[in-house]
Parts: structure tokens; C-alpha cells; sequence
């Protein structure tokens, strides 16, 4: 494991000390992009100077509103879904064809719909999350185990109680991945839209610091971004692997 | 009993798509045109826009740039992938590191593509592969894997180099799963270069339907969407069908 952690470090430091050789030798020019070292001081001073600051909890605040409605419905929308094999068998072709569609197309008719606000960039991650948390929670589901089903009829457990004593704490691990799925969609959703069109948020610096030619703005905002998402992600996978360990499932 | 099994898939399929109409009739009700056409609004306007010289060059512009993009990706992604999944080491390293990257929001990636390729066509390639490359790489890497052992000894045994043992044993053994990573390879793909046009492109259907957001033009807006709605499903509806023989034939 030790050997495994070594060389993901020393991929890692690779690539950053090949930029950074890159961007002194002059290969990589100033106006392309600025050595990392450079951009991890001028991070340092955006911090310190609390610069964006509203903007940054503008963008965590949207991306924690899509996640957690995506998450909340996608739980409830998959529980009671895996009770109506008609409904699930009609719904199946969209799942499987739902991460093909440019859901980022839809964002110039949300805005729209709904005005240049949070309400299109928040729907839009919402969109993207839902339907991995429905089809992994419809996953784990399916996973139950026939005895756990028939444990519960035994005790006279209502449909409810079934569902929040049996069933959903059976499918944890699962309820875990759809999370970090959600996370991940729902950050792409948020940025990205921001991103495209909006009047403020961490998407939308960069891109108006990247028409305004403002690298030392643009990138430390972009390495922000990375390492969110980076630590959110990795964050969560940890959890993951240590509760299937602990089920002798990995 | 045997052909109402067969039917199922399909019935269901006509069933989503009558029930998606519907409810965009519904929604256009509700909404009205202040924000809204029709169904049959939009598909008489596409058919209106499909008559003009514009939207073919716009058309022939993001095709070019999405063959292009899944080309590369899918090379790249090949060749990652087998590399990755011959040596354990690697694999195990950068498999995580590739699940994390798949993770980021690549678009804020692409302004430093545009300062790196500048505004055109090769910026929106560069964009829509970096999309497709990580699930060709992750999906071949798995398939790579989880080949039989007995295959690879096999071909041990008889002595074979490594690129006869690609060609002959290793590709035709784990194409099943290389396929459902082509699959997803394919939409991402298309995204991405969507996504690239949406920002700072002259040309192209993403351009189109930002330039239609600055005109107002909802018409515009919702034909475009459409038909990118359209194409995509389409294609993966067809991607599926194979992918799914492919695993059970």
C-alpha cells in the first residue's frame, strides 16, 4: 500500500515539476500559463486577502442545494420506483440513454424560463445528480438479500419500516457511491452552467478572468476548483472502501 | 410468450417517448410562448432551419470537430487503458487518480485549452477528448483485468510478443467491456465538444444556441436542443443495442 501511495506521489510531483521546468524554460510561455509555483502564491494571497470569497460560497452553496435535493429525491424517487416493476421497465430506456444527452444544452432555455439567476445553474446539477442516485439506488435494492425481505413480512414490519430498518441501511455502501456521484454532478453542473453564462460564482471569475487576461486570478481559481472536487471526491471513495471492507466485500 | 418478451423493450421505449412528448406539451401549456414552442412547433422550425446554408456550415462544423475529438479519445483511451491494465502497479495507482480527474468540472480546464490552442476548431477537439479519453481509459483498463488468467498464460505459454498477444488474445477477449467504455466514450465526446462551443466558439451548434440566447430567439433554442437531444439519443439507443448483444451473444 505504502509502495501504491509512493508512486501516485511521485506521478503526481512529476507532472507538477515537468510544468513547472516547462513554464521556466520558457516552452510553455508566461501568457499560456504561469509556473505552478506562481499559482499557488497567488492562491495563498487570494486567500489571504479573502478575495472571492462571496463567490466561492455563492458556488458551494449552489452545489450543496443541487446535491442534497437531487440525493433526497433520487432516494425517494428509487424506493418507491423498485416497488412498480411496470413503471421501472418503462423508465429504463431513459436511464440508460440519460447521461448521453448534453444536459448543458437545456441551460439556454432555462435561463429562459427562469431569469439569469441561482434557479437554471442549480436545476441544471440537479438534473445531472438525479438520475445516478435513482439508477444506484435501484441498484442496491435489487441487491437485498430474499432472507432480510422475509425477516421483515415475519415481524410485520410496514412498507416504511421496511424501507428504513432493513433495506436502506442493507444498501449503505450503495447510498455512499450514489453520494459521490451526486457530488461530482452536481459541482460540474454548478461550475459548468456558471461557467457558460451567469453574473457571479467561481465559474463565472474564471471566465471573466479569462477575458480579461487575468491569469493570476484565473488559475489560482481553477486549482480551487481542482482541489474541491479532488478532496470531496477522494473524501468519499475512502469511506466507501472502508465500509465494503468491513463487509468483506473488497 | 415468447414474442411479448421480445416486444417488452420496445413498448416501452414507444411508451417513454409518447410520455416525454406529453409532458413537453404540458410544460408548453403551462409556460406558454413567453419561453416555450410546441413539439410541433420546434420540429416545423428545425425543418425550416434544416433549409438554410447557415446551420449546415454550423452542422458540418461541430461534426468535424466531434470525429476528430472521438478519434483522439478513443486512441488515447486504448492505448491507456491496455498499458495501464498490462502493469498492475500502474493500474493500481492511476486508476484512482483517473476516477478523480473524471470527477472534476472539466470545463474550468478549458480556458487554459483556448490559451493553449487558441479560439477554433483544434481547442474544441482538445476539449472534447480530454472528455471521452478518461472513460475509454478506466472502462479498457477494467477489461483488460478482469481477462481469464488461463487466456494470458496461454499466450505465454506459446511464446507470443506483446503485440501479437493485443491483437490476438487481450482485445478480442476483453471488447465487451471496451465497448460500453466506447459507448460512454461516444456521449462524453459529443458533450464535451457541445460544451466547447457553448464558450468562446464562432461556429458550431453550441455557438448557435448561444447566440440564440443573445437574440432571444426560443425558436432557435429549443430546435437546436432538440435535435442535439435527438442525435445523442439516437446514437446511444443504437450504441446500447450492440453493447448488449455483445455481452450476452
Amino acid at each position: 500500500m505504502s509502495r501504491l501511495r509512493f508512486y501516485q506521489f511521485a506521478v503526481v510531483a512529476g507532472f507538477v515539476l515537468l510544468l513547472e521546468g516547462l513554464c521556466l524554460a520558457g516552452v510553455i510561455d508566461k501568457v499560456t500559463m504561469p509556473p505552478p509555483h506562481i499559482i499557488v502564491r497567488d492562491l495563498f494571497r487570494m486567500i489571504i486577502a479573502g478575495r472571492y470569497f462571496a463567490d466561492i460560497g455563492k458556488s458551494l452553496a449552489n452545489v450543496l442545494l443541487a446535491f442534497s435535493s437531487a440525493y433526497i429525491f433520487g432516494v425517494v424517487a428509487g424506493t418507491i420506483l423498485h416497488g412498480y416493476k411496470t413503471a421501472r421497465d418503462v423508465l429504463d430506456p431513459l436511464f440508460a440513454t440519460y447521461y448521453a444527452i448534453p444536459v448543458f444544452a437545456f441551460y439556454p432555455l432555462f435561463i429562459v424560463i427562469f431569469g439569469l439567476g441561482d434557479g437554471p445553474q442549480v436545476l441544471i446539477g440537479f438534473l445531472l445528480a438525479v438520475v445516478a442516485v435513482i439508477v444506484t439506488t435501484l441498484n442496491g435494492l435489487d441487491r437485498v438479500p430474499l432472507v432480510l425481505k422475509k425477516t421483515a413480512q415475519v415481524n410485520g414490519l410496514n412498507p416504511l419500516q421496511t424501507a428504513l430498518r432493513i433495506t436502506l441501511p442493507f444498501c449503505a455502501p450503495y447510498l455512499l457511491t450514489a453520494a459521490k456521484l451526486a457530488l461530482a454532478y452536481a459541482f460540474i453542473g454548478v461550475i459548468g452552467s456558471e461557467f457558460i453564462m451567469a453574473r457571479s460564482g467561481m465559474g463565472y471569475e474564471i471566465s471573466y478572468a479569462y477575458t480579461n487576461f487575468d491569469n493570476a486570478t484565473m488559475y489560482p481559481l481553477i486549482l480551487l476548483i481542482l482541489l474541491f472536487s479532488i478532496a470531496a471526491n477522494s473524501l468519499l471513495s475512502h469511506w466507501e472502501s472502508v465500509l465494503l471492507a468491513r463487509r468483506g466485500q473488497k | 410468450m415468447m414474442l411479448k418478451e421480445t416486444n417488452a423493450p420496445f413498448r416501452n421505449t414507444v411508451i417513454l417517448i409518447v410520455g416525454l412528448f406529453l409532458f413537453w406539451e404540458l410544460a408548453y401549456l403551462i409556460v406558454g410562448e413567453v419561453a416555450l414552442r410546441s413539439p410541433l412547433e420546434t420540429v416545423e422550425f428545425l425543418g425550416k432551419l434544416m433549409r438554410t446554408d447557415v446551420f449546415w456550415l454550423h452542422l458540418a462544423d461541430s461534426m468535424k470537430a466531434f470525429a476528430a475529438a472521438l478519434a483522439i479519445a478513443v486512441a488515447l483511451g486504448l492505448l491507456i487503458g491496455f498499458a495501464l491494465g498490462l502493469h498492475r502497479l500502474s493500474g493500481d495507482a492511476i486508476e484512482p487518480m483517473l476516477v478523480a480527474l473524471y470527477s472534476i468540472p472539466k470545463i474550468t480546464l478549458y480556458p487554459i485549452i483556448l490559451l493553449a490552442f487558441g479560439i477554433g476548431i483544434s481547442a474544441k477537439i482538445a476539449f472534447g477528448a480530454i472528455h471521452g479519453v478518461i472513460p475509454v481509459a478506466l472502462f479498457t483498463l477494467s477489461a483488460v483485468r478482469n481477462i481469464k488468467p488461463i487466456l494470458i498464460k496461454t499466450g505465454r505459454v506459446l511464446k507470443l510478443s506483446p503485440p501479437v498477444m493485443v491483437r490476438a488474445i487481450l482485445f478480442p477477449a476483453a471488447v465487451p467491456e471496451i465497448f460500453t467504455g466506447l459507448r460512454v466514450g461516444f456521449s462524453l465526446t459529443l458533450i464535451g465538444t457541445v460544451l466547447g462551443e457553448m464558450f468562446a466558439a464562432q461556429r458550431g451548434l453550441g455557438y448557435l444556441l448561444m447566440n440564440a440566447i443573445s437574440l432571444y430567439n426560443i425558436d432557435l433554442i429549443m430546435s437546436v436542443t432538440f435535435l442535439l437531444v435527438l442525435f445523442a439519443a439516437t446514437v446511444n439507443a443504437l450504441l446500447l443495442a450492440i453493447d448488449r448483444r455483445l455481452h450476452h451473444g
